[in-house]
């Protein structure tokens, strides 16, 4: 068979997980990463970052919408997958998604999204002509008490929602994380540290993204950019990728000084099937590259133009290393037999229904959403100061 | 709200009717024992005992269960693989040329310890992948036979990932997770499973652990046997004899 | 008090669309959950019944040996007492459904005998193998051997 060296069990040839199952914890670790950003401003009185809030609110929920279809898209049969709110196999780690997402999706993100937004809902629903003010007619939910009280209520009701919302994240990525983590027959991937690693690491890229998408949002309305704002989440995404560095090299250290039976089957991929992708993509550009440019902007002062770039510059960068970090754990643990005598080969396929044109399509959704999403609910805080 | 007699009686005749409805559609479906099935599952614990040193590596087992079960081309219920080990006891050379369908080309390297190892699903008492099927529609049924349900598999695959022994692959066709099922239609009805049937050697042997006339206990207290990878933990119940260190 | 309920009224709405949306759930999962699921663990019981229908392409011994008792009697005496028959017949079940219209055809035996006594350092050394180019020179195996006895 070509592309497999040494020996592999026959059925291992092939590998079950694609390219979108990389997508999927990447996405999700977008929604966690940029919710627990905007749970800064609420929960912990970050009030730097308050520029980012409803952003970041919307960013989450942009990918959230996006975060089940590639997982629909891989299954056999897609049209069984409502089996897993039917009949969810308790000991299965998969089968708590649904319930996760769905509880992530109405309890915490889309309340959080409606107490903050009720008063511009509200606001829209009666200046607003023609089908939209329908639209915000509903989404009113029939109710435009707007009284100081009931807005205090509001904020008291969002703040413990939040609340919620945090552990709410982290239960989201890092029960994404156990997926991987609690496959005992695969060494590549067994590590208690996988929930863990993947919790910082879906905070890292969701804070990058949020950065990006503020400066973006920010360029196309012709609006000055919040400095305060921006050093600030960029200091928030050092202090996280700094952690993350570290769980991932304690990770490192611990499978390279422990060397069980799986280490030199595991070592040789790295040199050899993932150098690229691991040492180079993942380690130096998208790991060392974007901290060493966020260590140096805390350490040295430079000017806003030139911070603002090394920001983006990190942000991007940052985005690229978590891409390949998913990518690493999900194919990376799929090339190497669990005979630990052999090596096979993915080669994404582009037109194919797990091929790189729906990954592509899928990874554009979010932002189509997200542009939606802007234009209905628009996060604009000074927007409202001047309407009002 | 009061009841006529009437209306209890009427309740009562299409309750009847359901029942004797859903009756005849479980029969149809099969679900009730056929008459004449004498198979009872909880009298039975399936697993099979794999002599190495009778093994001689003919593929007639894999010939076997293919035309038996209709497996994809590709893929593997069971397969044999040949085990040549050097001094170098970490690096052994191992081949499974398409699973050793048509057996294996001759070798004949001297000084080298080789053998082959028929392997197929371990029928695992404590499964992890069963254990990590979103909606059960992979089990250990009541008699040990780890299966998986054709009409409610999704397709997620997350079970041939968790098989630490590869014995589990995607159906290309029926799109879903496919593997040994030990031949339940078989061993249900009296026989032995496709791949013990056409060893020719005895290599193979189903065994009833729950059978007391089984020859099988004998077997195991009179010899020093294996399961693969012990340190899985995963109650495998295909006991090898005289395994070699070196496999994996 | 009542000024409290009136400004919070509002969150009830939320709140009433998910119990909504739960109860739907509740109605939906009650009324398609598939029958009997989870009598004996969790699958579905019907399951078991369905894999069971699958039909046997192997006969097995005992049906092999109720019409062929000759065969059965010289196999016996020899060294190929304990290989059954469609271990080198092939799969017999719809022979021996309709043994009057299906009709095996004989294995092609330069092949078949070969795969089980071709010389190969793996095979256990007290299995008689021979290197056939060596042995027989061409010579087909059943011109000198009984393929149900092969004794010389």
């Amino acid at each position: 068979m070509s592309g497999v060296e040494g020996f592999m069990y026959p059925n291992e040839v092939e590998l079950q997980w694609s390219l979108l199952i990389v997508l999927y914890p990447y996405i999700t670790g977008l929604v966690a990463g940029a919710f627990i950003l905007a749970s800064l401003e609420r929960v912990f009185k970050v009030e730097a970052v308050k520029p980012t809030y409803r952003l970041a609110l919307l960013t989450a929920l942009a990918f959230l919408l996006v975060a089940p279809l590639p997982l629909q898209l891989h299954l056999g049969h897609p049209e069984r997958s409502f089996e897993m709110y039917l009949t969810p196999h308790r000991s299965s780690a998969m089968a708590m998604f649904g319930f996760v997402y769905l509880w992530y999706l109405t309890v915490v993100l889309l309340l959080e999204i409606w107490l903050e937004y009720r008063p511009d809902i509200v606001r829209f629903a009666q200046t607003r002509t023609g089908v939209t003010r329908w639209i915000y007619k509903a989404l009113t939910l029939g109710s435009e008490n707007l009284s100081p009280s009931s807005l205090r209520i509001d904020d008291r009701v969002g703040y413990v929602v939040t609340v919620i919302g945090i552990p709410s994240a982290f239960l989201l990525h890092g029960y994404v994380g156990f997926i991987f983590g609690s496959v005992k027959a695969n060494p590549w991937w067994s590590t208690p540290l996988m929930p863990v690693v993947f919790l910082f690491s879906a905070m890292t890229s969701g804070i990058a993204a949020v950065l990006v998408l503020y400066v973006i949002s920010m360029k196309l309305r012709k609006t000055p950019i919040d400095m305060r704002c921006l050093d600030t989440v960029a200091k928030y995404l050092f202090y996280t990728f700094v952690i993350d560095f570290s769980l991932e090299m304690l990770d490192l250290v611990q499978r390279t000084y422990e060397a069980d039976e799986s280490f030199r089957s595991l070592d040789f991929m790295v040199h050899t099937r993932l150098w690229l992708s691991q040492v180079v993509i993942q380690i130096f550009l998208g790991t060392l590259g974007p901290l060493a440019v966020l260590a140096v902007t805390q350490l040295r002062t430079f000017s806003e133009t030139l911070r603002r770039r090394l920001y983006i510059t990190a942000s991007l960068l940052t985005l690229v290393g978590i891409f390949a970090m998913r990518w690493n754990v999900v194919i990376g643990g799929q090339l190497f037999s669990k005979s630990f005598l052999g090596y096979t080969t993915y080669k994404v396929q582009f037109a194919a229904r797990e091929g790189l044109l729906p990954a592509i399509a899928l990874m554009i959704l979010p932002f189509v959403l997200f542009y939606a999403l802007v234009k209905l609910l628009p996060p604009w805080q000074e927007h409202k100061a001047t309407e009002a | 709200m009061e009841m006529t007699r009437r209306d209890l009686l009427s309740q009562c005749s299409k309750l009847l009717v359901l029942t004797a409805t859903a009756a005849r559609a479980l029969e149809q479906a099969g679900n009730a024992p056929a008459p004449g099935d004498t198979y009872h599952m909880a009298d039975h614990w399936w697993g099979m005992i794999i002599d190495i040193d009778k093994c001689i590596g003919c593929g007639n087992c894999v010939r076997a269960c293919s035309q038996e079960n209709q497996v994809p081309a590709g893929y593997f219920r069971t397969w044999v693989e040949r085990y040549q080990v050097t001094e170098d006891r970490d690096h052994p050379l191992v081949e499974s040329p398409d699973g050793a369908i048509n057996g294996f080309p001759p070798t004949t390297r001297p000084g080298v310890k080789s053998f082959f190892v028929p392997k197929l699903c371990n029928h695992c008492a404590d499964s992890p992948c069963t254990q990590v099927c979103p909606v059960g529609a992979t089990f250990i049924s009541p008699d040990g036979v780890v299966l998986i349900d054709p009409e409610y598999c999704l397709g997620c695959r997350y079970c041939i990932q968790a098989c630490p022994y590869g014995c589990r692959y995607y159906h290309p066709e029926k799109d879903i997770a496919d593997k040994c099922t030990l031949c339940y239609h078989r061993i249900t009805k009296g026989l032995t499973t496709a791949c013990c049937e056409a060893c020719p050697t005895g290599a193979r042997q189903l065994v009833d652990l729950k059978n007391p006339k089984d020859p099988v206990h004998a077997f195991l207290r009179d010899h020093k046997v294996q399961v693969l990878k012990p340190q899985m933990a995963t109650g495998a119940k295909i006991f090898y004899n005289d395994l070699d260190g070196s496999v994996r | 008090m009542n000024r409290f309920l009136r400004d919070s009224g509002h969150l009830a709405r939320p709140a009433l669309v998910l119990v909504a949306g739960l109860a739907v759930f509740l109605v939906v999962r009650g009324a398609v959950i598939p029958k009997n699921f989870g009598k004996y663990g969790h699958y579905r019981p019907a399951a078991l019944d369905l894999i069971r229908q699958h039909p046997a392409a192997f006969a097995g011994q005992d049906q092999c040996l109720a019409c062929h008792d000759e065969q059965a009697k010289t196999r016996a005496s020899g060294k190929h007492a304990h290989v059954a028959c469609e271990a080198c017949h092939g799969p017999q079940a719809p022979h021996a459904a309709d043994f009057v219209n299906v009709k095996p055809a004989l294995p092609d035996v330069a092949a078949l005998c070969a795969r089980c006594h071709e010389n190969d350092a793996a095979k256990p050394k007290n299995f008689p193998q021979v290197v056939t180019a060596e042995h027989s020179g061409g010579v087909v195996c059943n011109t000198c051997h009984q393929p149900h006895n092969p004794h010389l």
